[in-house]
Formats: structure tokens, sequence, C-alpha cells
């Protein structure tokens, strides 16, 4: 440290010898690489203070003594903006170090959601889920049991952010241990049901629908738990319909029955599954209709079911000016024979 | 957006006139006004939600905490005046069916 402070005094000197003899703007651009040096080297602004001083003490001999004396009084005045600057340098240490926590978090957090792209000859699959800030409330599911059943589900946390994260979570492990229950709806909303209401705190709920698609029968049977209804695509129909059915959010209610609907899907068929995050969207401050959202998945139609969702992801970005108000997922299945 | 709520306390029962929009800037405000009347002993609670536009899930959430105080103190929670946007919200979650909710005809014809 006391090296430090002789090189600092030096290279002070220096610049100050340099910039009293020719005035150059060379040295008055040292001065700007100097002060961040300080920085670096967790220098107060009072220490610099008391640095000009004595290095002007040396170099003009005789200084006034009101000309020493008045700078006690700015040293003074230097010390309160001395320990603001530390205050900021501490937080901003601790910021950066909940950041990291944060995507270390979210990195895990990723870990939770399904990799790797499921590719059938049965059924087309898409789906996409950007969260809003850096942890998302939206939890996506989808997987292949060994009769080549595909389940799929989108859920959705109140709120946003760390604990919607959490909760997020809680819905992912239940859902691991509950195997068994992936050709029944009904059966699994009621189970991880009973699994929130004793988890979450009582302000906050899950929305969630889940469903799966029976590659032999064609058929495909769901259930939701106040979520945000989907839509179903009928090719020959050429038309959407909503993918609705009754039942109570989960967590509000420990004794809650969910009941299944099955429907049949033809060939070009295809099922939407979303997070409010999608219906929140707001294009110049009104909500988007789901009509409207019905409009942008018919332009995209001819494509593949994840090429759908990215450009419907992108068109809606792109319209709210980059700016995502709420996690966002969106899911397509479509029976490809 | 703000929220703007107003109470009138009776005998048996408080009411909370709502106005502006009951989102996640302004559920805490209503957690806090809410809290104290549903833990009120022998009162039921009516939340007049004619003057909301607007709800969205941090803020539903904050009525199901409400029905959740008013279930332990054995009184109950009535909401009124919803608009087409908000009633359909309390349809898709279901709420419905737990909370009572009462149809307002004028909002309705409107």
């Amino acid at each position: 440290m006391e090296e430090t402070k002789i090189s600092m005094y030096q290279l002070y000197k220096d610049m100050l010898t340099s910039y009293l003899k020719n005035k150059s703007e060379h040295a008055l651009y040292h001065a700007q690489q100097f002060s961040k040096e300080m920085m670096e080297k967790d220098m107060s602004p009072e220490e610099t203070v008391s640095l000009h001083l004595s290095v002007f003490q040396e170099l003009a001999e005789d200084l006034p003594e009101e000309v020493v004396d008045s700078f006690d009084l700015l040293l003074e005045v230097m010390i309160g903006y001395g320990l603001a600057y530390r205050e900021h340098q501490s937080l901003r240490d601790r910021q950066r170090q909940i950041e990291s926590e944060l995507n270390v978090a979210a990195r895990m957090q990723k870990s939770l959601l399904p990799n790797g792209e499921i590719s059938l000859d049965s059924v087309d699959l898409g789906v996409i889920s950007v969260p809003a800030g850096k942890m998302s409330g939206d939890y996506y599911d989808y997987s292949l049991d060994e009769h080549g059943n595909i389940g799929v589900a989108v859920a959705d946390v109140i709120g946003k952010g760390v604990p919607a994260a959490m909760s997020m979570s809680m819905i992912k492990y239940a859902m691991d241990t509950l195997p068994e229950q992936r050709l029944e709806p009904g059966a699994l909303l009621e189970s991880l049901n009973r699994v929130v209401e004793r988890n979450i705190d009582s302000d906050m709920f899950i929305t969630m629908m889940y469903g799966f698609y029976h590659p032999e029968e064609h058929y495909f049977s769901y259930a939701s738990a106040g979520h945000e209804p989907g839509f179903v695509y009928n090719l020959e129909k050429d038309s959407f319909e909503s993918l609705e059915a009754k039942g109570l959010v989960l967590g509000v209610s420990p004794k809650v029955r969910y009941k299944p609907d099955v429907i049949n899907l033809n060939v070009g068929d295809f099922i939407v599954l979303l997070s409010d995050g999608v219906t929140e969207c707001r294009v110049d401050e009104e909500f988007i209709e789901r009509e409207q959202l019905v409009q942008m998945i018919r332009k995209y139609k001819h494509l593949s079911a994840q090429e759908i969702v990215e450009q419907i992801y992108q068109d809606l970005e792109k319209a709210q000016e980059f700016q995502l108000r709420d996690d966002f997922t969106l899911l397509i299945l479509r029976r490809k024979v | 957006m703000n929220l703007e709520i107003n109470v009138t306390e009776t005998d048996n029962q408080n009411v909370a006139y709502l106005s502006g929009e009951v989102d996640v800037y302004t559920a805490s405000k209503l957690k806090e006004t809410l809290t104290p009347l549903a833990e009120q002993s022998d009162k039921n609670l009516i939340v007049d939600l004619s003057g909301v536009d607007y709800i969205d899930s941090t803020g539903l959430g904050i009525f199901i905490g409400t029905l959740k105080t008013t279930e332990k103190t054995g009184n109950t929670l009535m909401l009124t005046g919803l608009n087409e946007r908000v009633r359909r919200l309390f349809e898709i979650t279901g709420l419905n069916e737990v909370i009572d909710i009462e149809v307002d005809n004028k909002r309705e014809e409107a």
C-alpha cells in the first residue's frame, strides 16, 4: 500500500508538473486515466485532495498560508463524498454477488425444463418459453412414455421472478414423483393441487393445463386447473376453437376434482397451450385479444410447430418493443400421421 | 395506475369499494386493507369492484388470500360489480366456484 502511494505520488507529480508547464490537453487526458486508476486502487476523494496538496507544496515551495489552510476545508467537504463513494462500491459488490447467485439459480432452473427435442413420426412438437426477467414462473414439460404417449404441460405461477421460480420447481419435482398418473390428467392435477396447497403462500396460486396425446387412438385427453384456455385447430374445417376445461387453480383448496376432457385429432390438427404471458402482451397499450393470437397462428400454420411458436414470439416481442412484461410460454402439438 | 379503496363499516358487514387497477403494484395496498377487515369476527366482507377495469394474477392472489382468511374467521367474502373482463378471469381460474360473486345486472346490460 505504501509503495502504491509513493508511485501514485510520483505519477501525480509528473502529471501536474507537465500540466503547469505547458497546459496541454495531453496532461488532462492523463488526469482522466489517473482518476480511473485511483478508483481501481480504492483511493477516496479526500485522499486525492490531500495528494494534490502535498504534491503542490513540493512543486511550489512558498504557498501562501491561506491556500494551504483552505485545503483543510476542502478535505472536510470531500470526506462526505468519500463515504458515499465507498457505500456505492460496497453496494456494487453486493449487487454483483446477487447477480451471480441469480445466474446460478437461473441455470439450475433451466435444467429443470426438458432439453433435447422430441423427434417423432406421430407428432410435430414445438415449444418456446422466455422469462421476463432472469428467472421464470412458467413451467412446461413434454415427455414420452414407453407406449408412445406424449404428455404435455404448461403451468404458470402467479407473479414472476424468484418467488415464482421457486414454486415452479415445486411443480417439476411433484410431477417427477407421479409418473403413473401421466395418463390421468384429472388425477395428476388433483395430486399436484394437494402438494401446492400445502406448500404455497396463501396469496399465491398456480394455473396449469396438462394433457397427453395417444398416438394410436389419436385423441388428446386433458384437464385444466384454472389455466388460460388453449386452442385446437381443425384442419378440415380450417377453424380454431378454444380448448377449455373447468377447474380451480392449484393451491386454493385441498379437495378439488378435475374432470378430464377428450378431443379427437385428425391428421394436421393441432393443440396450442400457452401461459397468460402470451395474452397479457400489450400492443399499443391494449392487451392482445385471443382472436388476434388466432390470426397470428393462422398466418404461420403452414410452418413446423417449432417455427410457428418462434415466429409468434418474435412478432409479439417486436410489437412490445422487446420489453416482455410477463413470462411467455407457447407450446404446439400437431398430429402428423 | 392507482387503486383507490374506500371502506364503509356497519354492524354486520364491511364493504370495500375499489376503483382503479388491482395489479402487482397495488396488490400489497389492497392486502393491507382487506386482511384486517376479513379478520374481524362476525362481519361479512363485500368487495365492490364496480370501479375496477383490470385485475392481474397477483391481484387475484389477494382475493384468494382474503377468502382463506374469511374462511378461518367464519365470515363470508362476496364480490360485486365485476366487469366482463374481470368476471371472465374469475371464471377461467375457477374462482367463481369458491368465491361468492354477485352478478350486477346494470353492469351485465352495459
